[in-house]
């Protein structure tokens, strides 16, 4: 099967880097490689003309709990097949070299990832947040996220919104507030004053 | 000659300009009307789509996906919806599979008509603009008595579609694209396609050659107007694409090099007869009896598992990675958008061209907002 083939090529030509390798569903072929030689095994990936991985589909970023790990998912013309590769990191410190030199449009991928995981890249020409604000606090997408209250000052708590000092008869809102009790009597928000 | 020498000046494109597609901000270093370089600057319409993910269950995230392009909702739910099904092992009925490829194809015509549409009104151009809203409208009429919403679909489920074909779609469906084909296509051309001054405009202006679309994960028209004939409808057929028969447009440099702004946006104008080929066969073929949906338990668990499916969106590949961890909902998903690659580029291709060019090449990439930010 091709699959099988191309598992027997991929394990001679990375050797003892690959760590293990399964087929994923969806035609995939997951592929586990060692931290230590990892830019030497992705650069033998991509520039290999009997590999030729060569073009980068996707790129993320997971915190499995105990562990993190970042997922490159390659596509090979020479093969017309796609492999996932993954590279597990130590939870404490994240920390993996950039591929931006062999593949210039994973900048923003990694930044993302930086952004919401906290993984680090060495090496990478502009390693700053992407999507959220420059003074975030935390990484969204890791699984012991505490989710903020507030964010300079501007509470992220709905009830409190609603509250303006001013009573909810002057506001015009404790019609409002009376009929949602009445749909749903465990809502959040507050019975008027 | 230091009587005329100039200096670099910084200056702030957006988040409001009325050309940026969204929410997007430029940082413009310019020399005089010279573009030295153009920063963008994301982040304005980030919603936490794939935190949001992890707290919903399987099919509760269905809605959530018509947010990651809104203008082509349903062919984000298909995506999502493909990539869920291939893990779970859930089959699709014939008919629903059909129904899908209609739905889907309808909205990428919809979705290239704001692509090209919105980038003559960068240009200029306001006429064109409103032609191809107002065929846009019939779309938003069809989708309307399809599924009931005019923006955010939320069309397809897992396992199916939402809902099967009113009385009357299909002859209103069929009297529509024969009518894009036949008529609006070539009118629309003879509008501002062949217009000397739109070829001036485009030809020429934001070059991606082959390789530099490889390089920055360049995907779906973007890619094939620099010459790659590379479409996941065929190349990694998903849904019931492999029965239909259409061709895949490719640039060609009508009017200027392989891969500049007018590739792009003549290669959406080939796409939309395409589609309406793919759309007509669909309803010829479509089945009169049968189900629309598989029937699923209330509660619908993934077994535990990663799997990476991507599909055609009408701006490049929209791939889902999704981990399961066998609960009732998804431990990670990430989507990877066709719009996120085309930003990326725009830095590297906007050096040393004309500040109005950036409006064009911007135009021609065809970004949406919501699609980078998730």
């Amino acid at each position: 099967m091709a699959q099988e083939k191309l598992q027997n090529l991929i394990s001679a030509k990375l050797g003892a880097s690959v760590r293990s390798m399964e087929a994923m569903k969806n035609n995939d072929l997951m592929v586990v490689l060692d931290l230590k030689d990892f830019i030497a095994s992705l650069g033998t990936l991509k520039n290999d003309p009997a590999l030729g991985f060569s073009t980068l589909m996707n790129h993320l970023g997971v915190d499995y709990g105990d562990r993190m790990a970042v997922i490159y998912n390659l596509y090979s013309q020479v093969h017309r097949a796609k492999i996932t590769v993954r590279v597990f990191l130590d939870r404490k410190q994240p920390e993996i070299p950039s591929l931006e030199r062999a593949f210039p449009g994973i900048g923003w991928y990694e930044r993302e990832t930086f952004d919401l995981l906290g993984i680090r890249f060495t090496g990478h020409s502009n390693m700053k947040r992407l999507l959220l604000p420059e003074d975030w606090e935390g990484y969204p997408l890791r699984k012991d996220y505490v989710y903020p209250t507030s964010y300079n000052g501007i509470e992220t708590a709905r009830e409190d919104l609603l509250d303006c000092g001013l009573s909810n008869a002057e506001c015009g809102v404790s019609e409002t507030i009376e009929h949602i009790t009445t749909l749903n009597p465990k809502s959040a928000i507050r019975n008027p004053k | 000659m230091s009587k005329y020498s100039t200096q670099e000046m910084v200056l702030n494109m957006g988040p409001h300009h009325p050309s940026t597609h969204g929410v997007l901000r430029f940082i413009l270093q310019t020399d005089g009307e010279m573009m030295v370089k153009a920063t963008p600057d994301i982040g304005f319409l980030h919603r936490g789509i794939e935190k949001i993910a992890e707290r919903v269950t399987w099919q509760g995230f269905m809605p959530y996906t018509d947010r990651i392009d809104y203008v082509a909702s349903v062919n984000c739910n298909l995506g999502y919806a493909v990539a869920v099904e291939r893990l779970a092992g859930v089959a699709v009925p014939e008919k629903a599979e059909y129904l899908r490829v209609i739905a889907a194809e309808l909205s990428r015509i919809a979705s290239h008509f704001i692509g090209f549409g919105a980038l003559l009104l960068d240009l200029g151009a306001v006429t064109p603009f409103v032609h191809a809203l107002r065929e846009r409208e019939t779309f938003n009429d069809l989708i309307e008595m399809l599924c009931g919403a005019r923006l955010t679909h939320n069309y397809v489920r897992i396992g199916g579609v939402a809902q099967d074909l009113p009385p009357g779609f299909a002859e209103k469906c069929r009297a529509f694209v024969d009518h894009l084909e036949y008529e609006f296509v070539e009118e629309f051309n003879e509008l501002i396609s062949f217009n000397t001054i739109l070829i001036n405009r485009l030809a020429n202006v934001g070059v991606i050659s082959a390789e530099t679309a490889n390089d920055y994960t360049l995907t779906g028209p973007n890619l094939r107007a620099s010459g790659v004939a590379f479409d996941l409808r065929k190349d990694e057929s998903y849904s019931i694409y492999d029965r239909f028969d259409f061709d895949i447009p490719v640039g060609r440099g009508k009017y200027g090099t392989l891969g500049d702004s007018y590739d792009r946006y003549f290669i959406r104008i080939e796409e939309v007869v395409q589609s309406c080929r793919i759309i007509r066969q669909a309803l010829d073929r479509l089945p009169q009896d049968g189900e629309i949906r598989t029937k699923l338990p209330k509660l619908f668990t993934v077994p535990a598992g990663e799997i990476y499916v991507r599909t055609e969106c009408p701006r490049g590949e929209l791939g889902f990675y999704v981990i399961s961890d066998g609960k009732k909902n998804p431990f990670r998903i990430k989507i990877r958008t066709g719009s996120f690659s085309s930003m990326t580029i725009i830095e590297h291709i906007s050096q040393g061209v004309m500040v109005a060019d950036l409006v064009a090449i911007i135009g021609s990439l065809d970004v949406v907002a919501p699609e980078i930010d998730r």
